[in-house]
Parts: C-alpha cells; structure tokens; sequence
C-alpha cells in the first residue's frame, strides 16, 4: 500500500456551522490532527462534495479521510469510499442535536466537538484499510443434512437460487417424519380439512434436480474447515466413503419423538396406547377406512391426551410445548370422524395451542363433532379390551373418567441436535487429563455427533435451551454459533411441518449469502460484509488460551505449540478475542486497541480546577450507539462532558482502554452493551456477558490506584431506549459531580 | 318538507297508562320538529319481550314478531319499521333476519301466520328510533332543532342492553358506545365522559323475580352517576328507564342510601331543548322528578 | 317425569350433545365453544350462576342430562346479551341459555318454583291471552303467584312503587277491567297454537 494521506472533511450543514466554530475545527484538524489536508462544506454528503472527496482520492492520493460531519450510522451512500480508510466525527447526532439549546451551552458544545474531531483524526492515523480474508475460499456448494421436509425444502431452495446442493440422509428414502404421514395440517385455504402431505413429490423434485446430489444411507463422518471450504467425508453404509467440498452447511436434522416409555402412568408402553406417529401408521394402514387397532378390532372410541410428557415442571419430561402436536391430535381426531362420524373422538388438553391459521382448523373439527374436553390426564388404565382414561376435568373441577378402545399421547419433538457441548467440554477436559474412563466417554460420546466437527471447541452446535440448536430464537433465527452452519426445522426449535418449511427457505437464503460472503473474504452476520479479520502478533503472544475459549464461535483453534490459529471465515468480526487478550497482541486493520486507545488520548482533558469533568462512554455500535443516535434525533438533552466511541461489541473492550482512560484524567466510564444472561440479545451471543464479567475483575485495579469503584460503570442498553441512554448518562454525570473529579487527573 | 315516512310499533310498555307511556308522548313534538312521522302500525300485538322464552319457545315468538311485520308489510308498505323499545326492536330484528336466513323457518312461520290471515314476505327493515336519529336525521339537523339549549346541566348517558348488544348502533362499540354522549350534547348539556356503568345491566325482566340481584345492578348504576356528578341519568330504554328509576326508594328502603336521581328518556331532553313544555315532554310521568329539567321546560 | 322427557331419554340414550343439537334453540352451537370463559366473566349476574354458560357447555359435552337441565343457573340470564357479543366463537350464548331454559321447562325438569320460570309463564300466558301485556294483571299474577296470603305481602311491600307509577300515570288500575288488547285475538291464538304444533312436531 502505498503512503497514508490524510485528509480531514468538514461539514457546516445541518445547523453545523450555526452551532459550532467550523473554522476552528478545521484548525484542530490540520494543527492537532495533522491531516494532510482540510476541507470544509456547507452541504458534505451533497453530490458535488462528494465529487470534492472523490477527486480528490483520485488526485491527491488520499488514502485515509476523516469526515466531520453526521453519524457513522447516517448517510452511509453518499459517504461510502471503499478504496480509503475513513473514520467519522459525529458533530450532529452526537454534539449539536444533544447538547443543551442556548449560548450559554457554547463553549461546552464547541469542545464536545473539537474532541470529536480530534478524536477522528487519532482514529484515523491507526487505521488500515481493510484488505479482505487472505484465506478465503470459494466454494458455493451447499450441504443439506437431513431428508425430511425441511432438509428438502432447504436443497430445492438453493438449488433453484442456481447453487449446487449436496444432501445427505440416513436413512434409505427422503421425506423424514412427512413420509410416514398419512395426511398433513391444512397449510392452504380453507383450513378445513387434512391434505396431503406432498412429501413424495418434492422428494422426487429434489431427486430429479441437476443440481442437487442425493446420499441416502448416509451420515458425516468428519466435517473440517470454514465457511468456502469445508471438507466433509460422508460415511456410507455400505462402509463407503465419500469427500465432499462444500462453502456452507444447512443442519435440518429434524426431531425424534419422546419415548412412550418414559410414560408408564399414561399407558406408555402398553397395548392400545400408542403415539401420534403410532396413529399415522394405523391411519396409513386403514387407507381412509375406518381405522383398526394393531390387534385387528375397528376403533370406535379414542382419547388424545395433549402434553403427554410435555410442559413437565416437575423436571421428569420435556419442559417445553412443541408447538405441533395440538394441531396434529386435531388433525388425527379427524381422521376418525372423516372415516365415521360415529367414532367418538377426545382432545383431552389443558390449553388448546392452534398457531396460525389452526384456529380455523379446530372450529373445523368441532363442526365435525370432535369432543374437547379440558382436563388433566392422571392415568391410563388399560384393562382387557381397551383403555381408561382417569383425568381431572379442569372447566367442571371434579375427578372422572372416560373409557377408550384407543388411547393417543401427543408426545414431544427431542431434537436431532447430536452432542451437548456442555457434557461434552469437561470429558474432553478429563481425557485430555489422563482419565481413560472419559477417553472411553469421549468415544461413546463422539458416535452420537451429526456433524463430527473436528473443531476444538466440540463436534456439534452449541445449543441453547433444551437441546435445540440455535443462537436466538427471536433476533437471529437461523443464526447458529458456527459461522456457515445453519440449523433450519426441529433442530432449532420445536415446529410444525409448514413453520419447518419456512425455516428451510431461510436456512438456504442464510448459506447462500455465508458462500458469498466468504468467497469475497467477508464477514458474515451481523458484520456482513465487513471485509477486516483478526491478526496477531504471535511473537508477543503468551499461549494464555483466552482468546481461543473465549470466541463465542468456534473459529480459533490452538496449533500444537499451543498458539491460536485464526479461522478468519468462521469469524464474526465482533473483536471478543482482541478484548480477551492480555498482551494486547490481537487486532483489526480497522479496528484495534490502538485506534480506540489513541481516540481516548486525543481528548483535551480540562484539570481539576475546569469543573469540566470528562466521562468515556464505550457504546456497542448493534444497539447502544443507534439508541444514542436516535437521542440525538428525539433531541433529548444529555452531557456535554461525554466522549463516545462506538466499539464491536463489548466483548472486544479490552481493559487497558478502561485504565488508560482513568490514568489519563478521565473522571468516569461507562459502557453500554446489549443485554446478556438467559435472554441475552448480545449479537454476539457472549460479548456483552464476557464484558461484564471482566469489568467485575476491575475493582482491584481500582483498589490500587485510589479510585472509587463508581468511576466504571456498565450499563444494558436496548436499541429502543433513546431516551433511557440520555437519562443514564445525566444520572452519572450527576453521580461525577457528586463524588467529585478524578484525582488521576493531577498526574496526567 | 316532505316528512320522513316509518311504520311505528309502540310496543305493549307505551300504550297509554303503562309503565313507559311518558316515552310516547316526548317522541311526538321530537318527531314533529325533526320530519319525522310515525305511522301506528294497525292491531300490533307484544314481541314477546325478553323473557317470553321461558314458555313461549323458539317459532312461536318468532311469529308473535313475523305477525307485526307482515301488518308493516301489508299496511304501511316500503316503510321501515321503528321501534322505540329495545326489546321490541331486538325481537323483531332478530325475527326478521332469521326468517330471511333460514327459508325452512320463513316457511313454518308462514304456516302460522296463516291461520292469522297474513303472509311475510320478508321485505322490512326493523329499525330504532334512535338509528332513525343518527342515520336518516343526523346530529347536524337535531341541533339545528335546539332553540333551548340545556346548559349546565350535567348527565349520565346510560345506554344499558339492548338498545346496544346484540345489534347496537352502527359503527359503535359494544363496550363504549359514544351516541348517547353525542345526543346529549347535541341538546346543550354536558355528558359524563367517564360514565362507567353505561352499558351494565339493570337486570331486565329479573328485577321481578331476583329482586335483591337486579337492584345491586341498579345501585351500581345510580351511585356511579352520583360518582360522576350527574344530575341526571338519560337513557334509551324503557326497561332500563323504569328499573332505575322505579327501584331507588326500594334500594334506598333497604340499605340505608338516599337516592334520589332522575332518570329520563333522550327524547324527553330532546323535547324540552326544541321548546316543550313539561307535559309534552311526558315530564309529569316521573316518580323521581327531574326538577332542574322540568324547570327548564317551565320557562 | 313427563311424556316428553321420557320420550327424549328413550331417544337419545346417553347422547346428551346430540339432543341438545336436535332439541334446543341453537343447541347445535355447544360443541362450538372453546371454554375461554368469557361468558362467564361477562355476566352481569354471573356469581349467580352455579354453572356458568362455559360450564353448560362442557357439562352437556360430558352428558350430565339431569343436573343441566335440572340447573336454575340459565333462569339467571337477564338478557343483557353481553355474553353474545363478547363470545370469541361468536356463539349466540344468550339464545341457547334461553332455549335450555324452555327445553327444561317443558320436560319440567327445571326447579319448581324457580321464580324467573313462574314469571316467564304468567308473562306469556298474559301476552297470548290479548295478544298485549296487561302491566297490572302481570303484576297482580307475580305477586300472588305464590299464594293468596304471600300476595298481600308482596303486594303491600310493592306498594309504594306501585301508587308512585299510578300517580305519574304509568300503572292504570283501571286495566284490570280489560285494558290494551288486539282485535284479531281469535287470530293470534290460532298462530300461536299452529306454531306451537310445529315446533313439537319437528323438536319432540
């Protein structure tokens, strides 16, 4: 690359030039800042500034531009320059439009602004322009694990988007649960009646596919690499094997059902007691005839008990409800009463759950004469020639009974999610140990992974509740904790088989978008598109392993000396490894403990005589910094003696930025993170939660230097909380006036 | 003007010396200023009112209503047919737009009908007078009528059952129907916004035979006007009207209150705001008196 | 037990869902509702139900014949066609209370007694009678319902609202003489006996 060239762009619109001394900025820019070259405008992102700025790239060599003007978050287009470096003073949304109206307020408005600037120039002098992944890869193929409705729906989807599918299934035949269906819930108008599962059809589409290659009898054997570049050796059957190259993977291992077994007080296990997939197969069997008992006798009473082993608080069965089964129960009722409206039929349920259009679906079999009865089941007796079913009536609250030749227990989806990393991390611990009975765990342990990721983080996803495979349910649906790996059907949370579809189609549009992605050396979410990576320096590294363990996604291995390997396409970008690392060895060419700690250094600190205390406020730039710019856009007022620094995530906020700060006279810090813990919305799933922790270990920097613990604080921000952000940040100004300014100012 | 044309049916509650006969006589100068003529439709017989299940079965209450609007049909042809009763409007509409449904129903219906000499064809709207009001008159035209505003007067808009459930009046909520509101302040006075009883129950034809039951309903309707700071409490409902007003000495008899809150018909205020006198307002029809309305009229 | 009520058992067997289907105003509705209990909390007079319309429902599904029907809880229905409006499903709840109501009292297995039953009663057979009601005949019919002697009672505990309606000329003593009535009498009774015949002809 050639010679850094600076240059510094000034814009006075936007009431800029009204509110502040542009004159003086620009001279903060070229004298304190050193840029190369200033410029100022009344109108910056207009086309002809823009032009100004183009130009001069082109003539002057510019290769690094500081803009002064509105928010990084704002007018994105008109400044996007992606052959310079460029950082941005945030003078509107972050000075004029929050800093009190009045000319008593000048001179506090005017240094909030100049520190900005010379806060984007410090910024900008330790930036590189970011070159790409060096190690990327091209591959677009996508993987498809798992043949049922959704791992079908995922390979027609991509394949017909124009990208090669690979899909491989255990099994002899595609279709999964839906081939063993003898019909499916309505999933078109009306919502009346059951249909056709149409399983065979789209297995034939997809078999038919040019682009999409079938292994039936199939399972992964080993799955290495990253996004772009994933080998997998896929293990027959037969004991053949096979390689594969693919860029990403779609998981859509689907569900199996909870055992019967497991519930011997509903009958589970005994004769005429079966499950809903029992009941398909007697269904299938009956062919649209009235349906017959496995031993031969026509059913002519039946009661479907819903959350059979289900929203168990007792912690014996499945906690969760899984979504499909009160519509499945309806839907078998109803093949009773389609075949003979004399069978009498029971949904026996404590809340009725229909999503979606099911609502129409259950006044349909109500008109059909399905009976619901809402009632607890206590016990199923099966007693000769058929079943009693002993329950508490909930709506009449007395105990009763009711006789059935046919009992059926909806039972729940267990995820087909492989192994739990949590059980799986202490084994490998133990056996790395030298425990031989956790080697043999570890062997047993490693035959029941999907996947067989050779990472070292573990050879499955991690999961997030109850075995599923996810990283948020609400925020990042598809997302999983391994870039290029997306979990789609009930895998990732329980479904039914039309919610099971949808989530294939988004599974596939979030693989293609990882292959393309990555075969340009970017990020993939929530920085798509972002074209920096981790380095380090491994000559200052001290093997502490942090970095490794602490990446929320798996893409840091260790080499044989113990030094971390960088995966830069399995990355996110969110710079948790650079806040984890002691030695400060790991960075971003944009991005690093330089360009944030030099912006920290180039404020103008005031002495302690000022009365103009200073507080850094670190915000995470997913939802603390848009919050902080909507502040600005609602004009609710906050202090001017503020400094933000929009950072990754706060699990990239490395502690030396917090002691620099202080030892450089700072009265107080803040940071705002997404919320973590259980309902975590970190986009980074661990950042926030990791940042948190380290700033608990902080109190004893503290105690040696004299300070008050309060001079740190840190603080969960929601994007919607704008005037929240505005409210936090006066009450701690308050606070600062209250217990006074640092005495670290007087050595600054 | 040529006046707007309905077929009435009083109902058994308005005929001369029954319970709502006040009702009658305040409609006719309303109706009179407003273009408004009610033709009596002839030989009428009761609707069955909303008690008349309990022996009267399902088709012979819907023919006790289909004979009333076969007479409409037969005699005052393409008029609408107006009730001023909820009950009776409720009877009737519920009559007609089933027979219309069912053709089986229209068809046994008929049978009997029959045996009166008549025959439905299914041809007429049942309407309220209150709908007459709002949808042919409109608020525009009822305070250009206004010639005495009822200033400082302050009132409870009690809307009750059936004048709002199961039908109501077009375009209102069910639990907050606003009409009343706009009426009474279409006539000068000033409504309680926050009236929270307006749509209870006072216990219908139950404050005969559950007394105590149907007069805790009325006590909450009564006291929450007092709350509100009404002087009166307005209404649409003959039922309602006689109920709230009629049972004040019995709840106050028996526990201890001293009610004493007038409770009047909308077209009494509407009577007295287009320049009647006490009497044609059918304010000497009232066992609690409304004074500070009869005042007015007075004037 | 009467003929009618004997002839349903015989007919319907323990198939209480289905006779109330065939039976009664609207009945084919029940199997509709969905136990969200919002009739029951919509009732103005709903603490005096002992079986709330959403507890009817489930205990006709569960075919408890005698103890439904037997109930004075639908005689507690005052008509305010809250529930009606209010009802998700849009079960028309207040008609089917009513026609509960009717079936039981005409199997006569609601309550004796049940004084909104006693009073529907006098009510009709006042109304048929002149094809109008006669506001003091129904009134002096309730108060000695019960007896000659508890009709004094009730009549002198009444006495003031009575004499206060008389005095703003809304109870006219002098209908006891005759009062309101339609000419074609003869009609009406003959319209409302074929009606009658109807209904028991197609509903038992």
């Amino acid at each position: 690359m050639s010679e850094m060239k600076t240059a510094a762009y000034i814009c006075s619109g936007c009431e800029l030039g009204d509110k502040l001394d542009v004159a003086q900025l620009s001279k903060i820019a070229q004298k304190e800042g050193k840029m190369a070259l200033v410029r100022e405008h009344e109108f910056l992102c207009s086309e002809a500034a823009v032009q100004i700025i183009r130009d001069d790239i082109a003539n002057e060599a510019v290769t690094h531009i500081c803009i002064a003007a509105c928010s990084r978050r704002a007018k994105t287009e008109a400044f996007h320059f992606p052959e310079v470096a460029m950082s941005r003073a945030n003078l509107r949304e972050g000075v004029i439009w929050i800093v009190a109206e009045g000319s008593e307020h000048d001179e506090v408005r005017q240094d909030m602004a100049d520190d900005y600037v010379r806060m984007a120039c410090a910024e900008l002098k330790k930036m590189k322009l970011p070159q790409g992944n060096p190690n990327h890869a091209g591959n677009k193929r996508i993987l498809v694990v798992g043949g049922g409705m959704s791992g079908l729906t995922a390979a027609l989807e991509a394949a017909e988007a124009g990208y090669e599918v690979v899909l491989i299934e255990k099994e002899n035949q595609l279709g999964g649960w839906a081939s063993k269906l003898w019909k499916r819930v309505p999933f078109k108008q009306p919502y009346a009646e059951p249909q056709d599962t149409g399983a065979a059809a789209l297995a034939a589409k997809v078999t038919a596919h040019p682009r999409i290659t079938v292994h039936l009898n199939s399972t992964l054997a080993e799955t290495s690499g990253a996004p772009g570049r994933f080998g997998v050796q896929i293990a027959q059957e037969s004991g053949a094997s096979v390689t594969e190259e693919v860029g990403a993977i779609v998981q859509a291992t689907g569900f199996s059902a909870y055992d019967l077994n497991k519930l011997p007080e509903l009958g589970g296990g005994k004769p005429n007691v079966t499950d809903q997939a029992g009941l398909e197969a007697l269904a299938r069997a009956a062919n649209g005839a009235t349906i017959k008992r496995a031993d031969g006798k026509e059913i002519s009473s039946v009661v479907f008990i819903q959350c059979a082993g289900q929203r168990d608080d007792s912690g014996t069965h499945l906690p969760y409800c899984s979504g499909h089964c009160c519509a499945t129960s309806v839907k078998q009722a109803m093949y009773f009463k389609d075949a003979n409206p004399d069978v009498d039929t029971v949904v026996m349920y404590t809340d009725l759950r229909m999503p979606g259009m099911g609502e129409d679906f259950y006044r349909s079999a109500q008109d059909k004469g399905v009976i619901f009865t809402k009632g607890k089941a206590a016990a199923v007796e099966t007693s000769g020639d058929g079943c009693t079913v002993k329950f508490r009536d909930l709506i009449l609250d007395e105990d009763t009974a009711v006789n059935a030749d046919l009992v059926v227990l909806a039972t729940g989806q267990v995820p087909n999610a492989g192994v739990d990393l949590e059980a799986w991390n202490p084994i490998v611990t133990a056996a790395e140990g030298g425990s031989e009975e956790a080697k043999v765990q570890r062997v047993e342990l490693h035959k029941t992974s999907v996947l067989k990721l050779n990472y070292r983080q573990g050879p499955d996803m991690p999961q997030l509740k109850q075995g599923f495979s996810d990283s948020h349910f609400i925020c990042f649906p598809y997302e999983t904790r391994r870039t290029g790996i997306y979990a789609a059907g009930p895998v990732r949370r329980p479904m039914d088989m039309l919610q099971a579809t949808e989530d294939a189609t988004g599974a596939a549009l979030k693989a293609i978008q990882a292959v393309e992605n990555a075969s340009l050396g970017r990020a993939a979410h929530p920085r798509s598109g972002d074209l920096s990576f981790p380095s380090a320096r491994l000559e200052g590294c001290t093997q502490c392993k942090r970095c490794t363990v602490e990446c929320p996604f798996g893409a840091i291995d260790e080499d044989e000396k113990r030094y971390p390997v960088f995966n830069e396409s399995r990355c996110r970008r969110c710079g948790t490894c650079m806040g984890a690392c002691p030695v400060r060895v790991i960075s971003f060419e944009n991005y690093s403990v330089d360009t944030v700690g030099m912006q920290i250094k180039a404020v103008d600190m005031p002495d302690e005589f000022s009365e103009k205390p200073r507080i850094l406020l670190l915000a995470c730039e997913n939802d603390a910094y848009p919050a902080l710019d909507m502040a600005g856009l609602q004009h609710h007022v906050y202090s001017a003696f503020v400094r933000a620094i929009p950072v990754r995530c706060l699990g990239s906020v490395n502690t030396i930025w917090i002691t620099d700060a202080l030892n450089s006279g700072y009265d107080g810090v803040m940071l705002m993170g997404c919320k973590h813990g259980d309902n975590y919305q970190c986009h980074f799933v661990k950042g926030s939660e990791l940042a948190n922790y380290r700033m608990s270990k902080i109190d004893d920097t503290f105690k040696q230097l004299g300070l008050e613990p309060e001079r740190v604080i840190t603080h969960e921000v929601a994007i919607t909380d704008h005037a929240r952000v505005a409210q936090l940040i006066n009450d701690y100004a308050a606070k600062i006036n209250e217990i006074g300014m640092s005495p670290m100012k007087a050595f600054a | 003007m040529s006046k707007r044309q309905y077929a009435f049916y009083p109902g058994c509650s308005s005929q001369k010396g029954a319970s709502a006969s006040n009702f009658v006589t305040s409609i006719q100068m309303m109706c009179e200023k407003l273009g408004v003529q009610l033709n009596e439709i002839p030989d009428w017989n009761c609707c069955g009112a909303s008690i008349g299940y309990g022996e009267g079965g399902e088709l012979p209450r819907l023919v006790l209503n289909a004979r009333n609007l076969a007479l409409a049909e037969q005699h005052l042809p393409g008029q609408d047919m107006v009730s001023g009763c909820p009950a009776c409007w409720l009877s009737t509409r519920e009559t007609a737009e089933r027979l219309n449904k069912f053709d089986d129903l229209m068809a046994e219906a008929n049978e009997a009908l029959k045996e009166a000499g008549l025959n439905l064809k299914g041809s007429v709207k049942a309407r309220h007078i209150v709908e007459v009001l709002i949808e042919d008159v409109g608020f525009a035209e009822m305070r250009q009528a206004v010639v005495k505003p009822l200033q400082d007067l302050k009132i409870a808009g009690y809307v009750g059952c059936q004048t709002n459930r199961p039908f109501g009046i077009t375009g209102e909520s069910f639990e907050n129907p606003l009409y009343l509101d706009k009426m009474i302040e279409t006539v000068g006075a000033e409504a309680v916004s926050s009236y929270d009883q307006k749509v209870t129950c006072c216990g219908g034809a139950l404050a005969f035979s559950e007394p105590d039951k149907s007069q805790k309903q009325i006590r909450d309707i009564v006291e929450s006007a007092y709350d509100h700071g009404a002087e009166m409490i307005v209404t649409p409902c003959q039922l309602c009207q006689a109920n709230v007003e009629v049972y004040q000495s019995e709840i106050n008899k028996k526990q201890g209150t001293q009610f004493n809150m007038p409770v009047v018909y909308y077209s009494q205020l509407m009577t007295v705001a287009y320049g009647g006198g006490v009497k044609q307002a059918g304010l000497d029809g009232h066992i609690i008196q409304p004074k500070k309305l009869q005042d007015i009229a007075g004037k | 037990m009467n003929d009618l009520n004997r002839q349903a058992i015989a007919n319907y067997k323990n198939d209480f869902l289905r006779e109330v289907e065939e039976r009664v105003e609207d009945g084919d509705w029940v199997r509709m509702c969905m136990q969200c209990g919002v009739c029951a909390g919509s009732c103005p007079l709903g603490n005096a139900w002992e079986h709330t319309p959403q507890k009817l429902f489930m205990m006709i599904r569960a075919g408890k014949r005698e103890e439904v029907l037997s109930s004075d809880s639908m005689w507690m229905c005052t008509s305010c066609y809250n529930c009606i409006v209010r009802c998700p499903r849009k079960l028309p709840i207040t008609h089917i209370m009513h026609g509960l109501a009717h079936y039981a009292h005409k199997l006569n297995m609601a309550p004796k007694g049940q004084p909104t039953r006693d009073i529907a009663k006098l009510f009709w057979d006042n109304l048929v009678k002149t094809g109008r009601v006669n506001e003091l005949k129904f009134s002096l019919a309730m108060y000695f319902k019960d007896g000659f002697m508890q009709g004094i009672r009730n009549a002198l505990a009444m006495q003031a609202v009575g004499m206060g309606l008389v005095k703003a000329k809304r109870l006219n003593p002098m209908e006891i003489l005759g009062g309101h009535k339609c000419k074609d009498q003869g009609g009406i009774h003959r319209m409302i006996a074929k009606a009658r015949a109807i209904e028991a002809h197609k509903k038992g």
